[in-house]
């Protein structure tokens, strides 16, 4: 009873606000990075739930949606889950970056797969094409499959600086998934499929491997042991203020920051 | 009297209006992507965004060429598979199928052309995918050519079997009772008299399933692979190159266009021009193979 | 043998061999039927055995609990379908139907009003044919630069009704212009004569007659958005909560099937979406075909 109650006044409320707005007090649209998105959505969940009035949409795309999308206006704050590149500041002059965690990017296998650990060579070979058999690197007589991002994510540039380096390309046959969670599903129902995801993304249904030992945990991530690690960022249109302020001031608090551990994240303090 | 007329010539302007309406909205569409195109060709020009391969917008390379072929050979390999399939139950339910099989067959066709495309999708990622990757094939992750295939050609059958059967169904009874007049069996009647009759409007159907192949977007996301390769045999059996990864048109714009701006955007737009055009080329080529036959028919 | 036995009894082994094709071939068009019966069969059949698990009261009036996470329902999602189906058809319906009673009712003012009226009434035609035929992904591509991007609508309720508008103008105006022209010319004849103007004619006679195939083209682009995806990839946004506002974003079932399927490993809930989106489509058709039945009924009643 109490939901056809809600859906009622949500219609009127809808129809009254008919020229509602992105300037209204009391709704925030987050928008960018997959990486960031779960961890966004819990915070929000949280944000809301000590401010009732507050609606705050979250939706992912990949750090460069983000991107565009706080820097053009079309969304109050954008995800990134790599540096803002130099021409997208010299086309958004008012971006204001915000770090506000750490994460590190896990290289996962499907959960049947016997090989435990990589080296970062090894890894940059099999991305590129150079090994095409897991029996190469000490595992199974089978063609690897490689699953990795579309160009557009921020994973997928940060791979790309610290593990591939300047001259290594993704090979051609790489399937291409728009999201962590779409590698993610992938590499789980795929055996011999290989991919780069997010920390914040694993679970029971990938492994992850140890690069040259350093295992993929948030200690090793933290300390620098573990080598493939970088910044979470929300980006505003200039300097954050009323709505956006609270959500920022929440994220970086002693509370948003526990939320970023529990996640399964690197906070930033 | 006065004020009814009066009435009457401001609805007509109303009514005028809404389907100047129509023209504007489709004029708006084609400036617009046309318009946003032209960056990009101006850039490469024609020879260079459709005749190149490498597609990595990061390096500034924006060839189509891989995504042009990915969508045509999809397209013929759906065709392949669901033609017959389509026509054959087009023909069965025109002119064998008994009223109580009729009732049964039709609304299945029906319905499996109201099933949405995402639902198609999901089902070819769970269950076609893992069943093509059992092809022993080194390199066969089941995304690819086939799996986008079979999925394409179930969507498509509907729409080609009901038109095709509604043209059957159009061809006037005096042609089936001449032919049976002369002797023909039922079936030298189905397929030297009534097929070839009904030429137009099954043509005409094919056009709307090609159309529909091409413009087939989010089942091809969840299934095809999205690689960007021209599709090739895995190994020494050409016939592998059915089961390669590949790209389409459709899937590049979706995959890439929340984020791509300046030269990047114009090239996605690019994209959409081909695939138009693509589109284009099939309704005029039926068309004229339909001028010339009926022409030397008479 | 006479020659008129042999060429008798070589007459009846050509029938034979001809029937015998015939009886092969038949057997092979009824297993093509049966093939596509069966596939109905299996899709159908495997999304509602394993969605059949998820679905439940609790599955469709709870909000989904995460857009990652995969847990929740699918209450917001259903909601917003609606909010969309509802704004497009606000906008569609009646630019579409003006347009189609336009284009048919006033042919011969648009003959005698001169050049201009005629070559947009053939632009009207040739634009409604080419809009159909346009994939949706280009409405998308179409609605994210123009809606979203450069009038900064966002992705919200707006852009995406917009471009959905634009996706299911042609289908309204086609099944209009066809209900419009079953309507006998002699009720328009009888009305005129009686002293009606033009629009009194249409609206009091010619309208109400064209009603059930009216509602068949409005139930057909209900049936359309409500499993299109592409369009409402690129322009609605992707967010789980329940849009508060024309210019939130959010995700229709459709939607909320492709992301689950991609994003989560929540392929039961899935499914279950599926199930609920087929069952909406069966209850659509069935209106159409309750609509078209009393349709022809009525027509056969005028004649």
């Amino acid at each position: 009873m109490r939901k056809s109650i809600v859906v009622v006044f949500l219609l009127a409320g809808l129809l009254l606000s008919a020229c509602g707005a992105a300037g209204e007090t009391g709704t925030l649209s987050i928008t960018g990075s997959t990486t960031v998105q779960p961890l966004a959505e819990k915070l929000a969940e949280s944000f809301m739930s000590s401010n009732p009035d507050v609606q705050i949409d979250v939706q992912g795309g990949g750090s460069s949606v983000g991107v565009k999308a706080a820097g053009e206006g079309t969304s109050d704050i954008g995800m990134a889950s790599r540096e803002v590149k130099a021409e997208e500041l010299a086309q958004f002059k008012n971006m204001q970056v915000h770090v506000i965690a750490r994460d590190g990017i896990a290289i996962v296998v499907n959960p049947e797969n016997s090989v435990n650990d990589l080296s970062l060579d090894q890894i940059r070979d099999i991305f590129s094409g150079k090994i095409v058999n897991w029996s190469e690197v000490g595992g199974a007589d089978a063609a690897i499959t490689v699953v990795a991002r579309e160009e557009g994510s921020g994973t997928r540039d940060a791979f790309m600086e610290m593990v591939m380096g300047k001259d290594a390309l993704i090979l051609d046959n790489a399937i291409l998934q728009s999201s962590n969670g779409a590698v993610r599903t992938v590499v789980s129902t795929t055996p011999n499929a290989i991919a780069f995801l997010s920390f914040g993304y694993l679970d029971e249904s990938t492994k992850a491997l140890s690069i040259g030992g350093a295992a993929p945990t948030e200690e090793n991530a933290s300390s620098g042991v573990y080598p493939v690690v970088r910044p979470l960022n929300l980006l505003t249109d200039g300097a954050p203020e009323g709505l956006v302020k609270a959500f920022l001031d929440f994220v970086l608090s002693a509370d948003g920051q526990a939320m970023v551990r529990e996640e399964g994240y690197i906070p930033v303090k | 009297m006065q004020n009814k007329l009066q009435v009457d010539k401001a609805v007509r302007t109303v009514l005028l209006i809404s389907a100047s309406l129509s023209i504007v909205i489709v004029i708006s569409i084609f400036i617009f992507i046309f318009r946003s195109s032209l960056p990009a060709f101006k850039e490469f020009g024609v020879q260079g965004l459709l005749g190149e391969l490498t597609w990595r917008p990061a390096n500034g390379s924006f060839g189509i060429l891989a995504m042009i072929v990915g969508s045509v050979m999809v397209t013929l390999m759906a065709l392949v598979i669901g033609v017959p399939l389509a026509i054959a139950t087009a023909i069965f339910l025109a002119e064998i199928a008994p009223r109580g099989v009729q009732a049964v067959v039709r609304p299945a066709v029906q319905l499996l052309a109201g099933i949405p495309s995402v639902v198609y999708g999901l089902f070819g990622m769970v269950v076609l995918v893992p069943l093509i990757r059992r092809i022993p094939v080194a390199g066969n992750s089941g995304y690819g050519l086939l799996s986008a295939a079979i999925v394409l050609a179930v969507m498509i059958l509907p729409t080609i079997t009901s038109i095709s059967e509604d043209a059957i169904r159009a061809v006037p009874r005096a042609y089936t009772e001449a032919s049976l007049a002369l002797g023909a069996t039922h079936l030298q009647t189905i397929f030297q008299v009534l097929l070839p009759a009904g030429k137009s409007g099954i043509v005409a159907a094919l056009i709307l399933g090609i159309g529909r192949a091409l413009g087939e977007t989010m089942a091809m996301i969840m299934v095809i692979g999205n690689s960007v390769i021209l599709p090739a045999p895995l190994d020494d059996n050409p016939l592998t190159v059915f089961l390669s990864q590949a790209r389409t048109l459709t899937g590049n714009i979706a995959v890439e266009i929340n984020y791509a701006s300046g030269l990047h955007a114009s090239a996605l737009f690019a994209t959409g021009v081909v695939l138009f055009m693509l589109i284009m080329i099939v309704n005029v080529s039926a068309h004229a193979f339909l001028n010339r036959s009926n022409a030397s028919a008479n | 043998m006479k020659p008129a036995d042999l060429r008798a009894s070589s007459a009846s082994a050509n029938l034979r061999k001809r029937q015998t094709t015939q009886k092969l071939s038949f057997g092979l068009l009824w297993l093509a039927s049966l093939i596509v019966v069966l596939v109905l069969v299996v899709v159908v059949g495997y999304v509602f055995i394993t969605g059949f698990k998820s679905l439940s009261w609790d599955f469709l009036t709870t909000a989904p609990k995460g857009g990652l996470s995969g847990e929740g329902g699918i209450s917001t999602t259903i909601i917003t379908t609606i909010y969309l189906v509802a704004l497009i058809l606000v906008i569609a319906a009646p630019l579409g139907i003006g347009a189609a009673i336009f284009m048919i009712e006033y042919q011969e003012q648009t003959k005698a009003g001169g050049k201009f009226l005629q070559a947009l009434l053939q632009a009207a035609n040739f634009g409604v044919e080419t809009l159909a035929g346009i994939p949706s992904i280009i409405f998308g591509l179409f609605g994210y630069a123009l809606f979203v991007s450069t009038l900064k609508f966002g992705f919200s309720l707006l852009s995406a009704a917009l471009a959905g508008a634009c996706l299911v103008l042609p289908t309204i105006i086609r099944t209009t212009q066809e209900a419009l022209l079953t309507v006998p010319v002699s009720l328009r004849e009888g009305s005129l004569a009686l002293g009606a103007t033009r629009w009194q004619t249409i609206s009091k006679v010619v309208l109400p007659a064209a009603i059930p195939g009216i509602i068949t083209g409005i139930m057909l682009s209900v049936g359309r958005i409500i499993s299109e995806t592409a369009v409402f990839y690129v322009t609605l946004g992707g967010s789980y909560r329940l849009p508060n506002s024309l210019l939130s974003g959010g995700r229709t079932l459709s939607l909320h099937l492709f992301y689950l399927a991609m994003d989560t490993n929540a392929f039961e809930k899935a499914m279950g979406t599926g199930a609920v989106l087929i069952v909406s489509i069966i209850i659509i058709n069935l209106v159409i075909d309750l609509i078209s039945r009393k349709l022809s009924a009525g027509v056969r009643q005028q004649q």
